[in-house]
């Protein structure tokens, strides 16, 4: 066989484009429906109990970025770097008690304080209860868009894309499943709220669908095309929400009219500080269907083949650039549905901003749930308590709330890169990982 | 330059590519090192290219111990390689491949001297009658010249060891008789020669003595004269070997692939099948002989659905094939592609499922959008067990298996079923002697259950074996079908190359000459 | 299969053949295209008398020359005249080998078309918008750059943006604190090196997929300088207030009339990358570094073969992509004086990224690039200014359309190195 480059024909193009995503989630992560080699004994410091080991690295990962982050919160704080030059020992002392301040007020704002809700029982105090829910049912309502970005991401990375666009096919579901809601008025809410629902999917399928025929058609890099889809939709955002059709009457800034009641997505308890609703029901719904989707169906079946290798794809007769146009679709529609969650559940109404961040962290939650629907939504509730629980964090100690970003990144950094984990810890093993991942080039 | 490899072995996780080798070079030598695929002949020589570290053992030249930490340091030693896949970049001109990495510079900046470096890759090209365009884009170089690019390289860095993996897979048959010729002259002046192949013929012909490699050891050096090609290929694969297929005499019934007027453009655009007429019948195989890159893979794609005809037909049982895969599957086309982890495979799905690929949109397996996973499974295994693919189980991933055994799945998944064609394009590249064997015999089965064959290859042994007719294709045009009896090597060989079947009595004289000239 | 088409002429076209004439169409459809808006939307409305004034002077001036005063309809129609007269000849015969030449002048017509309907009935500083556009470009420019050096050895950099962020934020806080603008500049490049090298590291060493190491950096880096400009710079303004950048005009350079402001009056950021842009031209394509790097980038293993250290070029060129990337990240801080804030790069760093391809990975091409996304940049401020009557979201959007119009359109042609994106695996 010999090395010629020939330029190739736009489908072909697409088959060499595709393959990157996907082979990073299945290279870098396994397919656990596989049967693995037997392993040779490891060698150095700990040969590990089997059953811990799928379990160790992400483990590690996290703690790794935990110790990370603690050096951040150390080294910026101004008390600790002033003490340090005349009490080294005790700023380091003040320095991990802020920590443990800081972490301490993390977990008890994603999960609550165990002894708090125990107590709370126990007095059959109600309203006690309901304050000590509070953080459990935060966590719940910012995993809900998390869920289904995850999904989102996680969906299009199986077809070899990266999608980087959930943030504005986010925006646009919203867009449309709060038109949806405050403009059609006297239908019962088993109309209504349904049909909002599938408007916002409809919005986020449609910004979805753009970078996906891109690609399709021209081999548009979708992180590109993707990215710049973001900053319009923002900039749609700011414009239609000015507009006499979405802007709330006797309102100057930038808010929505109010979604009609039967289009709510209602609360599971009507109480101001348990606000977590249904809309976590839809994402979990989304996690199965995606999860049938991926492995039970025909269609998955050939956004698999795609994103493994688009060149066999082919010629096995699948056509490459509906594959493409196809996942878009669907993750984009996954992430107009996050939109539409919050807007129908959270908030009532749109504004700008809505949800922001919430498409960027659906890629972290992808990495982290290695592209797998179970996973994304384990993913998804940790990422959710951290956000859910930075603001109590910063209230209590004043940290602010990107380290929960920072944190985040951290954890991403670590588990995209295991072999960096291995060495830090020391953990060998004679099996050879290989490449971790191929990305391949711009479409060229 | 003496070389000598001494107790060289290397270990990969699960597998010693080589044991305990030791060989010796002469200077002004040529030692032919003859193994099937996957016996560690390239292993032993990336090692001794610096691109490898042994695990045990030296390397001596001239008797002294020499160690590389890179090829940078076995080309300042003085050892050169062509290796079997160019190493060339295809945007760079040819003058700037040959410099790569021995760049001439002037100037503070090191800015290039790309003038001086033409001046001696000229000089280099007509001293040593290997003629090339040095500003030529190595992209827009057919095959045979890059591979003059390759040695200019190494004669640009002066080696005085050259190391020729597989050298003749892209040659026809004079190409080789010229590369032969070359490597004479090289090894009167001093240069020794390392000449690797897996075709018992060449080895024979040009070869001073032959190393045999099985398994990552060297079981025996023999002198060509003392040797024939039985037992050079017992040595390679460990027991006697039929060189030849049993098969019957065809039966050819009625045409299954009518091809007329053929013209099909390539991915940039060039012509690359030209106004091509081809019939194969049912019950007989037609092996289609070519230099690589003459419009065979076009051919090939266009038949099986995969690629758009500029004009003209293709019709199999009558019917207009369409450029949708699918539609060729439904009508009874079977097709084993030529890249089998490129094309045939998806590596990261399991063996089940690679099955699955050619027809898991149709029931049983998948019902509208349903997909029978417990279905795809029993129909892997009964096809794991009829074609006897070695693999723990079906939920194997397909890259865990060995190259021989993935090629199997592919054969598996496209003859389970009855076809009326059966396109298979370079069916045994890579593979061991065993699976070559296993899989001409598979072809040749379906041969007989009324199927139509069409092969391609650029293995003339296995076009002559396998061929009940053999047309030869060069610049996309068919230049002439042989019975088997016709197509000598020789004859062959011309074809290949473009020549007028007139020409045929000189060029049969010269290559004489050249042979004789050779042995004297 | 039969694979003809008839003609109205009666003759079969070729599968490639009917490519071409869809191009064909689609390009003169685009332009006839073109003609109308410039008539209906832009001429039309305009009363004849109108003028548009575009001042070609930017004081301070040495030698004068007068505004550009052209009749707003005329020459409106006399655009709209030759995007149709383009429009119809690519229709019917089409303009063969110069269809891209072609191309430009219609989209310069257009462009120049929306400038005299923008500036009819008042004036408007075409050399300001132009000196403007430079600015604007700057960044986007030194993205491209850092991105070029980064995938011409094979290694796709998505942290650009990233690593112009900490650029910025760490060139704010250390001229701030040194009060020096020369150390501050230095600490960014030193960051964007840092950075540079934990994506080497990551991608080369661990073999992490390039994009998602690229964007793990990024919100890294998002995450902490906003952070830190939350803990730190909010409570301590006085770190967060780095000395301005002067403007330097060269002298007589930057008299020349209409060019001088435009490309010799500016600060030192610009003359930086004007340079930055030469040598690495000069480097990549006449220098035994460039094509070491070339061949890393196209085919490693045939460079390593020929005796290059590939993993050594990759990560020698990835810093170097950072250290561009993070001198790039200080002018948005130092470079326009002003301090940090959060997540001030909006994007620049994947425009960047789009004036790259765009540019065919050539810091030439490159440049000229992100001059066009700057000037669309710079239109986009002006929205007010010049009492456009689009809303400013839209044309807010405008460099990210342009983006995609530009990735969608010329990815097919122009080729990324062959090896870009690939991790090098070394038995």
């Amino acid at each position: 066989m010999t090395d010629e480059k020939r330029s190739i024909p736009p489908t072909e193009e697409l088959a060499r484009t595709t393959e990157g995503a996907a082979a990073a989630a299945h290279h870098a992560y396994g397919d656990l429906e596989s049967v693995e080699q037997p392993e040779p004994p490891a060698r150095g410091p700990g040969r590990l109990p089997r059953l811990l080991g799928p379990l160790l690295l992400p483990g590690l990962a996290l703690v790794s970025a935990f110790l990370v982050g603690a050096i951040v919160i150390i080294a910026s704080d101004e008390r600790v770097i002033n003490m340090f030059g005349t009490d080294p020992l005790g700023a380091l002392g003040m320095g991990i008690s802020t920590t443990f301040a800081a972490y301490g007020a993390l977990l008890r704002g994603a999960i609550g304080d165990p002894v708090q809700i125990g107590q709370a029982i126990v007095d059959l105090d109600l309203n006690a209860l309901h304050r000590s829910l509070n953080p459990i049912s935060e966590t719940i309502l910012s995993s809900t868009p998390l869920v289904l970005t995850g999904l989102a991401v996680a969906l299009a990375f199986r077809s070899g894309l990266f999608n980087i666009g959930a943030e504005g096919q986010l925006q646009v579901g919203a867009l449309v499943a709060v038109l949806v809601g405050f403009g059609i008025t006297g239908v019962p809410w088993f109309i209504h709220l349904p049909l909002a629902l599938i408007g916002g999917a409809i919005g986020g399928a449609l910004w979805g669908f753009i970078p996906g025929l891109l690609k399709a058609r021209t081999g548009a890099h979708e992180v590109i095309t993707t990215i710049m889809l973001n900053f319009i939709a923002f900039r749609l955002v700011d414009y239609t929400l000015r507009t006499p059709l979405y802007q709330r009457p006797g309102r100057a800034d930038q808010i929505s009219k109010i979604v009609e009641p039967s289009a709510t997505l209602p609360q599971f308890i009507d109480h101001p500080l348990l606000r977590a609703h249904w809309g976590i029901v839809v994402a979990l719904i989304a996690a199965v269907v995606v999860s049938w989707l991926l492995f039970r169906s025909t269609r998955g079946f050939e956004f698999r083949a795609v994103g493994l290798n688009a060149s066999a794809a082919r010629y096995a007769g699948m056509s490459i650039a509906r594959t493409i146009v196809l996942s878009m679709m669907a993750a984009g529609a996954l992430a107009g549905l996050a939109g539409a969650a919050v807007v129908l559940g959270t908030t009532r109404t749109m504004n700008v901003g809505l949800a922001s961040g919430a498409g960027f962290d659906g890629i972290a939650i992808a990495l982290l749930g290695r592209a797998r629907p179970a996973g994304v939504v384990a993913a998804a509730f940790l990422i959710g308590g951290l956000r859910a629980g930075a603001t109590p964090m910063q209230a209590a100690t004043g940290i602010p709330i990107h380290l929960v970003v920072v944190l985040q990144a951290l954890v991403i950094m670590f588990i995209a890169a295991p072999a960096l984990v291995r060495a830090i810890y020391r953990i060998r093993t004679e099996r050879q990982t290989g490449a971790e991942a191929f990305a391949k080039g711009w479409g060229a | 330059m003496k070389l000598e490899l001494r107790g060289i072995t290397k270990r990969f996780p699960g597998v010693v590519a080589n044991r305990d080798v030791s060989l010796v070079v002469q200077p002004g030598e040529i030692l032919g090192l003859l193994g099937e695929n996957g016996a560690g002949k390239t292993t032993l020589m990336n090692i001794l290219y610096g691109l490898y570290r042994p695990d045990e053992g030296e390397i001596l030249l001239d008797d002294k111990a020499v160690r590389f930490s890179g090829p940078a340091g076995a080309i300042a030693a003085g050892i050169g390689m062509v290796h079997q896949h160019f190493m060339l970049v295809p945007v760079f001109t040819v003058t700037e491949n040959v410099m790569l990495g021995v760049e001439s510079t002037k100037g503070p900046l090191l800015q290039l001297d790309t003038a001086a470096a033409r001046r001696r890759v000229v000089e280099i090209s007509e001293r040593h009658g290997l003629h090339v365009n040095p500003d030529a884009y190595v992209q827009d170089l057919p095959v045979g010249v890059r591979q003059r690019v390759e040695i200019i390289k190494t004669l640009y860095r002066q080696s005085k060891v050259l190391i020729l993996d597989e050298p003749t897979a892209v040659l026809t048959p004079q190409e080789t008789e010229e590369l032969f010729v070359i490597m004479r002259s090289l090894v009167e002046g001093g240069t020794s020669i390392i000449f690797i192949t897996h075709k018992l013929n060449e080895v024979l012909e040009v070869a001073d003595r032959i190393a045999v490699l099985r398994r990552g050891e060297v079981v025996g050096t023999v002198v060509p004269a003392e040797a024939d090609k039985e037992k050079l290929a017992e040595m390679m694969v460990g027991r006697p070997v039929q060189l030849t297929v049993d098969k019957d005499p065809p039966r050819p019934a009625e045409p299954v692939l009518e091809i007329s007027s053929l013209n099909i453009r390539d991915d940039r655009g060039h012509p690359a099948v030209r106004d091509l007429d081809l019939v194969v019948h049912r019950g007989e195989i037609v092996a289609i002989a070519g230099v690589q890159g003459n419009g065979q893979t076009e051919l090939a794609e266009a038949i099986t659905g995969l690629r758009q005809l500029e004009s003209g037909s293709i019709r199999v049982l009558g019917e207009d094939v369409r450029p949708n895969p699918r539609a060729v599957y439904r009508a009874g086309v079977a097709h084993v592609p030529e890249d089998r982890l490129e094309e045939g495979l998806v590596p990261g799905f399991n063996v089940a499922e690679n099955m699955a690929l050619n027809n898991y949109w149709q029931p049983p397996i998948g019902r509208g959008m349903r997909l029978d996973r417990d279905v795809m499974a029993r129909r892997a295994q009964e096809q794991v067990g009829e074609f006897d693919v070695r693999t723990p189980s079906v939920f194997n991933d397909i890259a865990n298996l060995s190259g021989g055994n993935q090629q199997k799945v592919i054969v598996a998944r496209e003859f389970s079923r009855e076809i009326n064609l059966l396109v298979a394009v370079q069916p045994t590249r890579g593979l061991d002697v065993g699976s070559i064997e296993y899989i001409h015999k598979r072809i040749v089965e379906k041969r007989d259950a009324g199927a139509a064959v069409l092969i391609v290859s650029t293995e003339l042994e296995e076009i002559v074996a396998l061929g009940d007719r053999i047309a030869v294709m060069f610049q996309g045009r068919i230049v002439g079908i042989l019975s088997p009896q016709e197509a000598t090597f020789a004859r062959l060989g011309l074809l290949m190359g473009g020549a007028h079947p007139e020409d045929e009595r000189a060029a049969e004289q010269a290559l004489a000459a050249a042979s004789a000239g050779a042995d004297a | 299969m039969s694979a003809e088409t008839a003609t109205a002429g009666g003759r079969t076209m070729t599968a490639s053949e009917r490519t071409l004439q869809r191009r064909q169409r689609i390009l003169g459809t685009v332009y006839l295209l073109a003609a109308t808006v410039i008539v209906i939307y832009f001429a039309l409305p305009i009363d004849g008398a109108t003028q548009s004034r575009l001042v070609l002077n930017l004081p301070p001036v040495t030698f004068a020359i007068p505004d550009l005063v052209l009749p707003s309809a005329g020459t409106l129609y006399f655009m709209a005249l030759v995007a149709a007269f383009a429009g119809a000849i690519q229709l019917t015969r089409g303009f063969g080998a110069r269809w891209a030449l072609v191309l430009g002048l219609v989209a310069t017509a257009f462009v120049f078309a929306f400038l005299v309907w923008v500036a009819a009935g008042q004036s408007m500083s075409l050399t300001g918008l132009l000196q403007t556009s430079v600015q604007r470009a700057v960044p986007i420019v030194f993205g491209a750059l850092s991105g070029i050096l980064c995938e011409r050895a094979g290694v796709i950099n998505i942290a650009i943006e990233g690593m112009l962020l900490s650029g910025a934020f760490v060139g704010a806080v250390v001229a701030s604190i040194t009060g020096d603008v020369g150390i501050g500049v230095l600490g960014a490049v030193l960051v964007g090196g840092l950075l540079g090298a934990l994506l080497a590291v990551l991608a080369i060493r661990y073999m992490v997929d390039q994009i998602v190491a690229g964007f793990v950096i990024n919100i890294l880096v998002i995450g902490l300088t906003g952070f830190l400009a939350t803990r730190v710079l909010q409570q301590n303004q006085q770190l967060n207030t780095p000395p301005r950048l002067t403007i330097a005009p060269i002298p007589l350079l930057s008299d020349i009339p209409i060019l001088g402001p435009i490309l010799f009056r500016q600060n030192i950021f610009v003359y930086a990358l004007f340079i930055l842009v030469i040598v690495i031209f000069v480097g990549l394509f006449y220098t035994r570094w460039g094509l070491r790097v070339r061949a890393v980038g196209e085919h490693p293993k045939a460079a390593d073969t020929a005796g290059i250290n590939v993993y050594f070029v990759r990560y020698r060129n990835v810093i170097m992509g950072g250290l561009v990337a993070g001198l790039g990240g200080a002018y948005f801080t130092i470079g326009s004086g002003v301090g940090f804030e959060r997540e001030m790069t909006a994007g620049r760093g994947f425009i960047g990224l789009a004036a790259m391809i765009f540019g065919g990975w050539n810091p030439l091409g490159a440049a000229g690039a992100g001059l066009i996304f700057g000037f669309a940049d710079a239109i986009q401020a002006r929205t007010s200014i010049l009492g456009i009557p689009i809303p400013s979201e839209l044309l807010g959007s405008l460099p990210y359309i342009v983006t995609i119009i530009v990735v969608a359109g010329l990815v097919g042609r122009a080729r990324a190195p062959a090896a870009d994106g690939q991790p090098y695996k070394k038995e």
